[in-house]
């Protein structure tokens, strides 16, 4: 046993997980704390090239395994990459991403361990890590430490961590290490729609509407539609594209509320809230959101928020620091005009 | 096709909710069946509508935690099971996931495993998973579209819902799947549901009933639990006569602060 840090690379054919390098910079700041070395594990069919960015971005050194098994990520056979790995180390933490949940809760059971996910806060106290995590939707916080069973499994929520600058000079041992790995009983077959655009959860600015998108009165339909729900979906899409063009001044992400997604404004992917992603943009902008309870625990722990609402009373305001009663119709397509210019150049 | 589907019961996600004396507590909010988990109910409930079978709750929880299994009854499962014993008494989800995978070990012949993606009260989204590798299946996590469905070959192949966009995957069956919110909408209860779960006659399991010994002693443990510290937010109101006066005003405001 030793008191190094393991970091598992989080990385989608190849491209890292940008909370991947959040990782290795907080698995860094623990050990300037604990002692130790950062060590990296790098899992996939040919991915060398990852394990000598993950030392650029702070590791000491790399634990590789390569196989054609590896190919595609599919939690069973990473699970049982992961194992030898996993078990010399005392604290093994993860990004937190669909794929590490199931990899951390897979390794958690074959070392009958504890697991921690979306850890947000880490402190070192007493030679103890103790993690925090919000719990009920983030209305409250809990405090989680290890009783002992080792490795202590953490994944970091995305961006709730500074990310460190990559240092090409840095250099450190590469190690592959022999993992048996059974045939999985799973395929990926293909993909569909991939999604275009920044990703929600680690975009630094993230513009979302709500059921306001629909009711721009200044909006004529086309004369071949004449069922209503179509004239509102169609309304509403138009809508949407205020908010993207906002969206993309800021080269931020759209989100939704669930309002918007349950009257097919758009699709699901884009939900934000408890029955959707969690997002924690620097800047979040709601357009057209009431801010019910369930919306507020996907956004709350965003750094400034601002909200475009045409009721005064609605609950949103009193987490916005910024807030602008109006019609979001008038102001969201304004407020793009008035960013770009400023922002041009 | 036999199908188990694992309820758990959780406070209204509307519910206030505070620590008291270092333990969390909801006031009067009503416990309910965890939201995530009746889209895990729903599409079991269409798999066996579609192709015959039978649909299976089960839930660990204290001795009054029924809540969430007559839900599923009056939704239309066909037995529900809980599954209690102060030996299961705060168990983390390497301890739940031992008994539910002893759980549905003992419904036996089971086809598919249902699971909600995540629990509004611990919001871990673990214990899918960690049933899947005790029971030696294959997890098919985020699910949402079951694409096909073989029961003779034993294969099915489903749509899951990633950050990188919808992946297919195909699996050989048994196997584990958890749902998301995109997977369909779920009904309401009838009343005729309502009227038979609440005669229905819930069975309880033990930890002697599962042949479980003690499951897993906790691995971690929660020294603290405590409200986030409110964020003193004063909103600050951008007005004008026109809108690009006011969109204007808080463009500036947004770069003063060095927001962007
Ligand atoms: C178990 C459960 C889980 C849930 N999960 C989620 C979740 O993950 N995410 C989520 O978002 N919700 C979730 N909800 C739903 C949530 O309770 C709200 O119903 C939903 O967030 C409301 O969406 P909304 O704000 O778009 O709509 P509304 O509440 O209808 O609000 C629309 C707002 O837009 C304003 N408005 C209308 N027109 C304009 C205009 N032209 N210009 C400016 N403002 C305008 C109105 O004043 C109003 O404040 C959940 C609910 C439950 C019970
Ligand atoms: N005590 C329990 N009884 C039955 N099912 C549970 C229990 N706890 C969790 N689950 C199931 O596991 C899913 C994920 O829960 P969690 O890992 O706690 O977030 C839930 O949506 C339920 O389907």
């Amino acid at each position: 046993m030793t008191e190094d840090i393991y970091v598992y690379i989080d990385h989608f054919k190849g491209e890292a997980l940008p909370a991947s390098w959040e990782a290795v910079g907080a698995a860094r700041q623990l050990a300037s704390e604990l002692g130790g070395k950062v060590i990296a594990v790098v899992l996939g069919e040919s991915v060398s090239e990852l394990a000598g960015t993950a030392i650029a971005h702070g590791a000491d050194e790399v634990r590789i395994v390569e196989d054609p098994l590896l190919a595609e990520f599919r939690p069973e056979p990473y699970a049982d990459a992961l194992k030898p790995v996993a078990a010399e180390s005392e604290l093994l933490i993860f990004p937190t991403s669909g794929r590490t949940r199931e990899l951390a809760a897979m390794v958690g059971v074959d070392l009958e361990t504890g697991v921690a996910p979306d850890v947000i806060a880490l402190e070192v106290d007493g030679g103890q890590v103790v993690a925090t995590r919000p719990i009920y939707a983030g209305k409250l916080l809990s405090k989680i430490v290890s009783k002992g069973k080792k490795p202590f499994i953490l994944t970091l929520r995305s961006r709730a961590f500074p990310k460190p600058e990559a240092d090409a000079s840095r250099s450190g041992d590469i190690v592959s290490v022999e993992a048996e790995i059974a045939a999985p009983k799973s395929e990926v077959k293909g993909y569909s729609e991939a999604e275009a655009g920044v990703s929600l959860t680690d975009a630094a600015v993230v513009v979302s509407g709500g059921r306001g998108v629909s009711n721009n009165p200044k909006l004529t339909p086309p004369a071949d539609i004449s069922d209503e729900k179509e004239i509102e979906i169609w309304k509403a899409r138009q809508g949407f594209e205020e908010v993207e063009e906002l969206a993309k001044v800021l080269g931020g992400a759209v989100g939704a509320s669930r309002a918007a997604v349950d009257a097919n404004y758009i699709p699901y992917s884009h939900q934000v809230g408890q029955t959707g992603k969690v997002v924690s943009p620097d800047l979040y902008i709601a357009c057209g959101i009431s801010g019910a309870i369930q919306h507020l625990a996907g956004m709350r722990t965003s750094k400034t928020i601002v909200a475009i609402n045409k009721d005064a009373d609605a609950p949103i305001f009193k987490l916005a620091r910024f807030g602008v009663v109006g019609d979001m119709h008038e102001i969201v397509p304004a407020l793009t005009e008035a960013l770009r210019e400023r922002l041009k150049g | 096709m036999k199908i188990v589907v694992c309820v758990k019961q959780t406070p209204d996600t509307a519910a206030t909710v505070t620590v008291e004396d270092g333990k969390v507590s909801w006031g009067d909010a009503p416990l309910v069946i965890n939201p995530w988990d009746e889209y895990a109910v729903e599409e079991a409930l269409r798999i066996k509508e579609q192709d015959g079978g039978s649909v299976v709750a089960i839930s660990l929880g204290p001795e009054d935690a029924r809540e969430a299994l007559k839900h599923a009854l009056a939704m239309g499962a066909d037995e529900a099971v809980l599954i209690s014993d102060p030996a299961f008494a705060g168990l983390d989800s390497l301890g739940v996931s031992s008994v539910l995978a002893a759980g549905v070990g003992k419904v036996a012949d089971v086809d598919l495993v249902f699971f909600g993606r995540a629990s509004v009260d611990s919001d871990t989204g673990i214990t899918g998973s960690q049933v899947a590798r005790r029971l030696g299946w294959p997890a098919l996590t985020l699910v949402s579209k079951v694409d096909s469905l073989d029961e003779s070959g034993g294969t099915i192949t489903v749509e899951r819902m990633l950050e990188e966009g919808r992946q297919q995957v195909s699996s050989s069956m048994p196997a584990v799947v958890s749902v998301v919110k995109e997977i369909n909408e779920p009904r309401y209860p009838s009343f005729m549901g309502i009227r038979k779960a609440s005669r229905a006659e819930i069975p309880v399991w033990t930890a002697a009933d599962l042949g479980l010994g003690q499951p897993p002693e906790p691995a971690l443990a929660w020294p603290e639990i405590f409200a986030p510290a409110k964020v003193e937010t004063q909103c600050e109101f951008i007005e004008g006569d026109t809108p690009e006066e006011i969109a204007g005003k808080l463009a500036d405001r947004l770069l003063e602060e060095k927001v962007i």
